[in-house]
């Protein structure tokens, strides 16, 4: 069983490396977006600081949703997805593999960049500090709530937008989080808390998340 | 209790069920609302505070708690469905979503007209708009995911995994706005032993509540006889029904 689902990371690892543009497309979005801001609003330092973590987090949804459909849509599309449930491994289990791929390979590249974006909004190093920190955390719930629609909206034709759609307003919750816990470290306050309800929300999901993800996939293949 | 509840996940057994319990519901939100809005709007004080401009709650509180109320009710309908794969708990799934969103389209609209004279905008990014907000956001989501399936059952079973994300969700994002940035007065009935409303202005808002409760459960009901009708039309007893309908209507035009 465990060599199986190591097969399947490692399968989905080598998978994603080779597809090194759709790998790249998301993060080149993220830069550009996050460019736009400081030509759109002005280059005052004050200003980019105080609009810099909401900045951040906001370009990170949004250009998180556009590699999301990556998650399962070439597994559905050429079968390889129905013959891995045909293995006897739980689909849950299958759909966890395919959510901690993802998380690595879409995230990881945006925390290896966040000091470049910290750099260009001027955070001082107690805001990047708290941002790795909610980044780090938080990334992982974009993941794993984000394979449940993904899952439901597989089989469809045009789902990209439609996924927009169904994830934004559900992650409004962690941008909150996540801003205010910066803010609180710009002002030199403790952040601890906002830190602890966005891992909070993270067990969360990862505990139903996986299950959700098998239902939706199983209606998906109807 | 499941014996009594199971035939109704049968089609025609739910369609009979709305047309039984569709007069009286009708007739009980015509009677609450009419009471409850000519007494609130007419003969309920004046605020001291706020004056006539209060009369607004009326209509925006009721609106506000059933658009939540609503959104509750549609998960549990998609948990029901998802456990016991009744279609029919879909179906009344989808058929509560459009009502949900209109009531809490309602609750925006009455609540931005009453911020207008009371805090001078017709916007602010308070709480509770916001969470309101997000929940029409959460309502057209289910809407817009039922819409993009052609096989409505497969459709059903995706926009009910989505209601359930978003209960889940509801609670979170009303707390994390709550500490994000309040300005909303707190609530004024749900503490039931010390409400903080007299009971002369409460009443007609009670009876309110009663009446949209009731509003939302025709109109569903409705809206969920429509959805069998199109869903079910290839069944015999759908077709029977049509040409019974047929035949009531010729006889009218023969007696005119």
């Amino acid at each position: 069983m465990r060599v199986l689902l190591k097969g399947i990371l490692q399968r989905d690892l080598t998978l994603a490396f080779r597809q090194k543009s759709e790998l790249m497309q998301p993060l080149m979005f993220l830069l550009v977006v996050v460019t736009l801001f400081p030509l759109g609003i002005g280059p005052g330092p004050d200003t980019l600081q105080r609009i810099g973590p909401g900045v951040i987090w906001v370009a990170a949804i949004l250009s998180s949703l556009l590699g999301m459909e990556r998650l399962f849509r070439d597994d559905f599309a050429d079968g390889s997805l129905e013959q891995m449930q045909l293995s006897g491994i739980p689909l849950y289990q299958i759909a966890l593999c395919k959510i901690i791929t993802h998380w690595f390979v879409s995230f990881m590249p945006l925390l290896m960049l966040s000091p470049l974006l910290a750099l260009f909004l001027n955070l001082t190093l107690p805001m990047y500090t708290a941002l790795l920190l909610t980044l780090l955390l938080g990334t992982p719930v974009i993941s794993l709530i984000g394979a449940i629609a993904v899952g439901l909206t597989t089989g469809l034709q045009r789902g990209s937008l439609l996924l927009a759609l169904l994830l934004i307003p559900i992650f409004i919750p962690l941008l909150i989080f996540a801003t205010s816990a910066v803010e609180s470290a710009a002002m030199q306050l403790p952040y601890g808390p906002q830190i602890a309800i966005i891992a909070a929300i993270m067990l969360l999901a990862l505990a139903l998340s996986p299950f959700a993800v098998s239902y939706a996939l199983k209606v998906s293949q109807n | 209790m499941w014996k009594w509840l199971h035939p109704y996940a049968k089609t025609e057994r739910a369609y009979q069920l709305c047309n039984t319990l569709k007069p009286w519901f009708w007739l009980g939100a015509l009677g609450c609302l009419s009471i409850g809005t000519v007494w609130g709007l007419l003969f309920a004080p004046a605020d001291y505070q706020q004056g006539d401009s209060f009369r607004i709650i009326y209509i925006h509180v009721p609106a506000a708690i059933l658009s939540m109320g609503t959104y509750v009710a549609m998960a549990v309908a998609a948990l029901v469905g998802i456990v016991w794969q009744w279609r029919t708990a879909f179906m009344s799934m989808i058929a509560m979503a459009p009502v949900g969103a209109l009531m809490t389209f309602i609750a925006l609209f009455t609540g931005a007209a009453w911020g207008k004279p009371m805090w001078g905008a017709w916007w602010v990014w308070d709480a509770r708009l916001t969470s309101e907000l997000i929940l029409l956001f959460l309502y057209f989501g289910v809407m817009a995911l039922y819409a993009a399936f052609d096989d409505k059952q497969q459709a059903g079973k995706a926009a009910g995994v989505m209601a359930l994300v978003g209960v889940v969700n509801v609670p979170i994002i009303h707390y994390s706005v709550e500490w994000w940035n309040t300005l909303h007065q707190g609530a004024t009935i749900s503490k039931f032993d010390n409400p903080s409303i007299a009971a002369e202005m409460l009443w007609p808002l009670l009876i309110n509540l009663l009446g949209f409760a009731l509003f939302i459960g025709a109109v569903t009901g409705v809206r969920l006889q429509n959805e069998i009708i199109r869903r079910e039309r290839h069944r015999p007893w759908v077709q029977q029904l049509a040409a019974q309908n047929l035949d009531d209507k010729g006889e009218k035009h023969h007696a005119v």
